[in-house]
């Protein structure tokens, strides 16, 4: 099974067919009476021509290659890999919801803007935040969104000059990249021994140029900023704005909310925090919170009520515009309104186990690796990966065997200011029986890489392909099939 | 308990007694008083299951969709027939609940997937490389742009007025926040006017984007447009409608540099806007400014043939401020959908539904425009699309349509001041002969 090892193309035998089209029933009339040869393709698109089983069973067999949630544990740092739950796809896939085109009279589609309305509202006491819009498609559109809200928010007032987003050196990727696209420089801000932001370094750096302050809390290290009181004070005072980075929060439902933080805009990510599926890649949803006064520039268009009928509002002068074609990413709404309304007030414990299941492994390995902060920390953890050791056992190394052992690797090598970083993020719907089993199995490859080295740089044995030549990738890109 | 949560209470204490903490609540002390919720969430208990069926189902059953009513309206969002097995393969976990396949051993489903996925659409628009896919067709052609931005470090984007206006307000917004600027080119007779287009065109000019079928869904004439554009050495941008793709010329033949759409008509439901996914394609010689995920094919230490995403420098995980885009999430899920799709439709199919478009557009059109109160706006080729005038109120008619179950025409007169009283109608393959004639006897019906 898990040597099949074809490509759809190379199944293909011309003639053959999967499809079934009704018959035309209208004039038959050729192609080219109506539009000109000029404008007709000479040759087909070479697409694949192969049976219904044949498409069938190349894509089960290729699923069978995959490793997601349902199979085991995956505890993928930051990207919170909780349990999907099923009922939220059946809801997602209830044609009242799916056969809604995007363009349809609002009077049409009551149910399905009611549901976008509720959300909102959820989200917003959920985040502490003033107004939530569901826009965004993912969390870096999010961010790409909430910084073009600081920037429009700061012309308004006639400051259009300050042009300088700070961010940690912890940060997520996406933080410097969605800066650049908003036309923005990004300025690098070094974290202290503890990992978190030195204020002393903040207050150095903000200026009359400073547009804002994008801060992840708990941060990637899985830290609580402590200091947000007095970072809030700092970034407000020298008028700049404070951007949340809301990746990391699982950690923080029902506890702490951005809004009372003192954040202006945070952005949540669906796919992550409120458990829908990740689809090996998108898609995602990444609304976006603000405050009063940051409102009027969200994206059109916006929701709104008027005596329980809902419709879609898209004249808002102030508005930084449309970032995507309609709505947002319905279908996935769809699945986090159903994962709230499951939890209720439940949510909070989810916060609380997911920081329990990451203490408690943190606990059990800090003897085994390298812990380079030993404080609390919240719902995920950084070790750095082995250390100095005889037979130079990498993070990667100890990452591909433990897939010998069943389970996905953290994520690696991040955040960049841990050397050999393994970012561990349980969640809270893994048992304590599931972290044992992986806690014992990193202490095993712990003793492994003193014991029997070469099983570690050899690994992973036992999946569909072995380690890849990632280099051979690079340098002689081949990204499609001849 | 919760289903959702496999905590018992032994756990939680034996849990705690390794941290070495007395309760939960002790995880939480580093967080200051003063920013913590002191109160519940206000959201209510939560529910069972069976209650939350019922809930969402009343919601769903608020809506009148295209299963209930006969659909006519396209305008970028397209009501194809969408074969059963898609969903089926779509829904398995081991794809669906994956994330970006960062660890390529245990990742090869989806890489394939997706290796798959960027050959067929480089197949339909002729170009050498694709990406694993974008939000959506609007932000894919504003990345495109990007791109054009980074590749000739010039500042203008000039795109054609016959472009989807909501690609071209997505377009407007990412541009301006850039500090790129954006120039429109007016429209004569339905298609982009090519001697201003001509005039616009300079060294200043980073990118030229024109859309075909447009979104009036008019064939626009590429014949001049690219030696203009590369005359200048700008690039040429494309935004096509996949499907159009097996019947018409592919942009690689007219010299396109980059190639965008929306690919929700490849197997993916309307669901309400979203999610769908963008394209983007380009030359080889764009690759490496191309954004978002890119896989390729190598081989493993056994050599065995393996996928991996690759090109990585380009990204935002490595290159931070300087990648090419901030795009991590796109919309793996969506592209397997029109993967499986493309698979399922497969070279003749996909070219049989293109000619059905073709001639069951046609054949509402011969019919609506021999009515008394509408006539045709453009004479000029179109693909499944076309523009009607109506001496009756557009508003009216798309009201009384509704009553008799119809979702009718796209009112032009919301987004081109110039088309007052014009519906863009839409007949895809899964309009019958029937369901066109009823709507030939509606309108005819509307005063």
């Amino acid at each position: 099974m898990n040597d099949y090892n074809q490509l759809i193309f190379e199944l293909s035998k011309p003639t053959r067919m999967s499809y079934s089209l009704p018959e035309n029933d209208v004039d038959d009339s050729a192609i080219d009476e109506v539009i000109a040869e000029k404008y007709l393709r000479k040759e087909d698109a070479l697409l694949p021509e192969v049976s219904e089983l044949d498409v069938v069973r190349h894509y089960t067999l290729l699923s069978n290659k995959n490793y997601g949630v349902d199979t085991g544990f995956y505890p993928l740092g930051s990207c919170t890999m909780k349990y999907n739950p099923k009922v939220n796809e059946d809801l997602a896939s209830l044609d009242g919801f799916t056969t809604l085109h995007p363009l349809q009279p609002t009077s049409t589609v009551q149910g399905a803007l009611k549901l976008m309305y509720e959300l909102q509202n959820l989200l917003e006491e959920i985040t502490g935040m003033y107004k939530v819009s569901l826009q965004p498609s993912a969390g870096s559109q999010g961010e790409l969104a909430g910084l073009m809200l600081i920037k429009a928010w700061q012309q308004a007032r006639g400051e259009g000059h300050r042009n300088k987003i700070i961010i940690p050196d912890s940060a997520h990727g996406t933080n410097p990249a969605s800066a650049s696209m908003a036309g923005y420089k990004s300025v690098e801000i070094k974290s202290n021994d503890n990992g978190t932001i030195d204020c002393e370094a903040l207050k150095a750096m903000m200026d009359e140029n400073t547009a804002g302050l994008m801060l992840t809390n708990p941060n990637t290290l899985g830290l609580f900023e402590k200091d947000i009181i007095e970072i809030e004070r700092l970034v407000h005072d020298a008028g700049g704005l404070l951007y949340c980075d809301g990746a990391n929060m699982n950690a923080n439902l029902g506890i702490t909310r951005p809004g009372d933080m003192g954040f202006d805009i945070v952005h949540l990510n669906l796919h992550k925090t409120f458990s829908t599926p990740h689809g090996g890649g998108g898609p995602g949803s990444g609304p976006i919170g603000v405050t009063k006064a940051l409102e009027k520039f969200l994206p059109v268009p916006r929701i709104v009520e008027i005596e329980g009928h809902y419709d879609l509002n898209y004249d808002e002068e102030n508005s930084i515009g449309m970032v995507k074609s309609f709505y947002g990413n319905f279908g996935v709404m769809i699945k986090a309104y159903a994962y709230i309304l499951t939890m209720g007030k439940n949510l909070k414990k989810a916060s609380q186990y997911a920081v329990l299941n990451a203490n408690y492994m943190k606990e059990k390995l800090k003897n085994h690796y390298i812990l380079p902060i030993d404080n609390c920390c919240k719902h995920e953890f950084v070790l750095a990966g082995l250390g100095e050791n005889e037979h130079h056992i990498t993070t990667l190394d100890v990452a591909k065997r433990l897939i010998d052992y069943g389970y996905h690797p953290p994520t690696i090598y991040f955040p960049l200011i841990i050397d050999s970083a393994l970012m561990i993020e349980p969640t809270e719907t893994e048992s304590k029986e599931t972290l044992d089993g992986f806690i014992e199995a990193l202490i095993k490859i712990s003793e492994e890489a003193k014991t029997n080295p070469v099983q570690l740089k050899t690994a992973p044995h036992h999946t569909p392909v072995r380690r890849l030549d990632e280099v051979k990738a690079a340098r002689e890109p081949k990204l499609r099939w001849k | 308990m919760h289903p959702y949560s496999p905590h018992t209470e032994q756990d939680i204490q034996e849990m705690l007694r390794t941290i070495e903490v007395q309760s939960v609540g002790d995880l939480f002390d580093d967080i200051p008083k003063q920013v913590r919720l002191n109160r519940d969430l206000n959201i209510d208990n939560g529910l069972s299951e069976l209650e939350l069926k019922k809930k969402v189902k009343q919601l769903a059953a608020m809506n009148l969709g295209t299963e209930d009513l006969t659909c006519f309206l396209g305008a970028g969002v397209y009501d194809h027939y969408i074969p059963s097995v898609i969903k089926h393969l779509a829904s398995r976990s081991e794809f669906s609940t994956a994330y970006t396949p960062y660890q390529p051993e245990l990742s090869q489903g989806t890489l394939q997937v997706i290796y798959e996925y960027q050959t067929m659409i480089c197949q339909l628009t002729g170009m050498d490389v694709s990406n694993a896919s974008l939000y959506d067709g609007a932000t894919a052609c504003a990345e495109a742009a990007f791109m054009a931005h980074a590749s000739t470090r010039r500042k203008t984007i000039i795109v054609s007025k016959t472009v989807h206006p909501m690609t071209r307000k997505v377009l407007k917004t990412y541009l301006t926040y850039k500090g790129l600027n954006m120039i429109e080119i007016d429209e004569y007779q339905g298609t982009t006017d090519l001697s201003h287009l001509k005039q616009a065109v300079n060294k200043d000019t980073a990118a030229v984007i024109i859309q075909s079928p447009n979104f009036f869904g008019l064939i626009e004439d590429m014949s001049d447009i690219e030696s203009w554009v590369h005359g200048h050495k700008g690039l040429l941008i494309m935004s096509v409608d996949p499907i159009s793709l097996a019947l018409l010329k592919s942009p690689s033949e007219y010299g396109a540099d980059i190639v965008v759409g929306e690919g929700q008509s490849l197997g993916n439901t309307l669901s309400y806007g979203g999610p769908y996914l963008g394209f983007i394609s380009c030359t080889k010689k764009l690759m490496r400014k191309l954004p978002g995920r890119v896989v390729g094919e190598t081989s493993d230490i056994e050599n065995k043939r393996a996928f991996v995403l690759t090109l990585q420098a380009r990204e935002q995980h490595i290159r931070r401020e300087k990648a090419t885009s901030n795009i991590t999430s796109n919309q793996a899920l969506n592209a397997l959908m029109a993967a499986v799709y493309l698979t399922t439709m497969g070279r003749q199919g996909l070219k049989k539904v293109a000619q059905l478009c073709v001639q069951k557009s046609h054949y509402a059109a011969k019919h609506i425009q021999a009515l008394p109160d509408y006539q045709m706006v453009f004479d000029k080729p179109f693909f499944k699309e076309f523009v009607v005038k109506t001496t009756v109120d557009s508003r009216t008619v798309n009201d009384k349509l509704l009553n008799k179950g119809i979702l009718g025409g796209y009112d032009l007169g919301d987004t081109y001041d110039r088309y007052e009283q014009c519906l863009l109608f839409c007949v895809t393959e899964k309009r019958t002969r029937s369901e066109i004639d009823h709507l030939v006897r509606e309108l005819e019906g509307i005063k």
